[in-house]
């Protein structure tokens, strides 16, 4: 294996990263408020295929990115209307918006599906991006990767030192106590919803605009679902979204990584493809097993429905 | 003044019910509005969509033949949705169903026992069964959540399905399309209606809609089904083990589910391949839960999600519109019905607003 090879796996597992670690980040801050938000899959697509088509028309992939954050605002304003207005249960309105996402994008994204755009062109960090093995997958980026990184700190930062953070934590551990001292439960909820709402069009965008750059139907593969999963591998932190998020990105290339290493072993494609979804449920194993870990770490009333008069 | 959402002393029954209709209602009117929309004329989008699936009796033979894999994936479904157990893989399990079931009639393609269909239903709900039981194994054993676990299992499955019929199982003589073999008339469910494509299926729909209805009304096992989802302190105390609610609420659903793969396999379709289901799995969730879990509400929810199927095919040919207009039916279906339920444990109040 050579220098280069290696090189171009620390690049390609960087950018299969980065739209898992965009998406769970933005569920993650909608987690911690207390809402379970199953919709990342819709949400995604709708974002990818929004992202596509301005893109597509304006030319100008910084529109689309725009236009995905948007669709992705107002896919989880659906979301927000059902579990958080209307107090329908959460599982089953994420469920609904996963669905419906995946197929309003199939809907609107018919006519994009034999058009491509041109490719973007990096962001190169003078000098830095020289460096060899990982000078490319780390300085030699797309902006939404530098983006992602900047994410992690803005959420961990918002999260563990500012007050708006300790409230948003505190309506996710214990919406009554935090109604009770005159916090608005339901208005802090929407916020972190339509947040994580956002970031979930933005990862939609990356694929679309950035990673592939087309419109499939269906090229969102799951990666909603994997972020989902990654809050959990995380244990709701914000750092350790980022190892999964590269750990995941690492398994989806494992085609590549097959190819490339010269070592002639046939496995078909399909199990390849498979090894994402597997590790997805390996790890979700390992880290459940343990139940006090996830009773420590997940938000108290994750997933159960506030009423506000109750 | 503004309108405010009051607690109702008890859950209303009537509204229950009267929810999924008020669902469906307001479904139709966005559809005209979607129609107006995208420049069509809502009356004929309308009519194209809803009503020319359905205007000739081939067209409610076609109606039945959709809804047989609905409701099969449905009934198993709202078991465990009744005990608060989210199988969201029932997709996959018809998958696996799909293929045990069908795997069998290849392997004896030459069997002309009569044995050979009984036994090819039996091995798609062990199919099924036996991919619901690993998200229940490990929802049970090592807590992982089965909702993640049982949908990862769905893309699995299908890329099972992909390597099969690219791979070992494609019919050699079949110019090198991804299928197997047909499978023989034996193996093949027989018609019920002659001149359509309704096969002996719908049957086993409506027997799995009778079992599902004595099972959670007749039987001490679904009583404490109910129970554990909606009451899980009380489930507890009462000594209803909450793992055998995920085994049997997992283990329906994948049955029914695999049951429903083998015979779209042996009935609609006469061969595997990559297209055994368009969502079924999925759409029957919004199926049982339009049907309000409950069989003879879920027998009219999988006629009315199987016409929104039709209706999508329908607009792709006369209205020159992507077929997944039906997906985008089938998810506002859902949300309204959501929205509505709302009603059920409040109603709306004037209020003065506070100053």
């Amino acid at each position: 294996m050579g220098l280069n090879f290696i090189s171009s796996i620390l690049f390609a597992t960087v950018v299969a990263g980065t739209p898992l670690i965009i998406v769970a980040l933005g569920e993650l801050v909608t987690e911690k408020a207390g809402v379970l938000n199953l919709g990342a899959e819709g949400t995604m697509s709708v974002g990818a295929v929004a992202a596509f088509a301005v893109a597509y028309h304006t030319g100008s992939p910084f529109l689309g990115i725009l236009a995905g954050m948007g669709a992705g605002i107002l896919m989880s304003l659906l979301f927000g209307i059902s579990a958080l207005t209307l107090m329908a249960n959460q599982v089953a309105s994420g469920l609904a918006l996963s669905i419906f996402g995946v197929g309003l994008s199939a809907f609107i994204g018919k006519p994009y599906e034999s058009v491509a755009l041109a490719s973007v062109e990096p962001i190169r960090i003078p000098l830095l991006h020289k460096i060899p093995l990982f000078g490319p997958a780390l300085f030699e980026q797309q902006g939404l990767v530098y983006f992602s990184w900047v994410l992690i700190l803005l959420v961990a930062w918002f999260l563990y030192r500012t007050k708006a953070g300790l409230v948003l934590r505190a309506v996710g551990e214990a919406p009554v106590s935090a109604h009770s001292i005159g916090y608005g439960v339901v208005k802090i909820r929407y916020q972190a919803v339509l947040f994580g709402g956002a970031m979930a069009g933005i990862g939609g965008a990356f694929m679309s605009v950035f990673y592939t750059p087309m419109w499939v139907e269906g090229m969102v593969a799951g990666r909603g679902w994997i972020a989902l999963s990654l809050v959990v591998f995380a244990t709701w932190r914000p750092a350790r979204v980022m190892i999964g998020a590269y750990l995941f990105g690492g398994c989806m290339i494992a085609q590549m990584f097959v190819q490339g290493s010269g070592v002639r072993i046939s496995v078909p494609a399909q199990f390849l493809s498979a090894i994402p979804y597997a590790a997805t449920v390996l790890v979700l194993v390992l880290i459940s097993r343990n139940r006090s870990t996830i009773r420590l770490n997940s938000p108290a009333s994750l997933g159960q429905t506030f009423l506000p008069d109750a | 003044m503004w309108l405010k959402f009051e607690q109702r002393p008890e859950p209303s029954k009537t509204m229950s019910y009267l929810s999924p209709l008020l669902a469906v209602a307001l479904m139709f009117l966005s559809g005209l509005v979607l129609f107006l929309v995208l420049g069509k004329s809502p009356v004929e989008g309308f009519k194209v969509f809803f009503l020319n699936p359905i205007k000739d009796s081939y067209g409610i033979a076609e109606l039945f033949l959709k809804a047989t894999p609905l409701m099969l994936c449905a009934v198993g479904l709202s078991v465990g949705f009744k005990a608060n157990v989210w199988n969201i893989g029932a997709e996959g399990q018809l998958l696996i169903g799909a293929l045990v079931g069908g795997g069998l009639a290849l392997y004896f393609e030459a069997s002309t026992s009569p044995f050979l269909l009984p036994g090819m239903i039996v091995a798609g709900a062990l199919g099924g069964m036996a991919w619901a039981a690993i998200p229940a194994f490990l929802r049970t054993r090592f807590n992982a959540n089965e909702i993640l676990t049982s949908l990862m299992l769905v893309y699995i499955a299908e890329l099972v399905v992909s390597w099969l019929v690219h791979g070992p199982w494609k019919d050699p003589a079949g110019f090198n399309f991804p299928q197997t073999k047909l499978l023989s008339a034996k193996a093949t469910l027989p018609i019920l209606v002659e001149g359509t494509r309704v096969s002996a299926a719908l049957l086993l729909g409506i027997g799995a809609l009778l079992v599902g209805y004595i099972f959670m009304n007749k039987s001490f096992l679904g009583y404490q089904m109910k129970v554990a989802g909606q009451a899980e302190h009380a489930g507890r105390y009462a000594g209803f083990s909450a793992k055998r609610s995920v085994w049997i609420g997992m283990l329906a659903g994948g049955a029914m589910a695999g049951i429903a793969g083998i015979s779209e396999v042996s009935g609609p379709i006469g061969q595997i391949t990559e297209h055994i289901s368009p969502g079924y799995g999925f759409a029957a969730m919004i199926v049982a839960f339009v049907g309000r879990l409950s069989p003879i509400g879920i027998f009219f929810s999988s006629l009315l999600m199987a016409l929104l199927y039709m209706g999508g095919e329908q607009a792709q040919q006369y209205l020159n519109l992507p077929s997944s207009i039906s997906k985008v039916f089938q998810g506002m279906l859902l949300f309204f019905l959501l929205g509505s339920d709302v009603f059920i444990n409040f109603r709306l109040r004037l209020v003065r607003r506070r100053k």
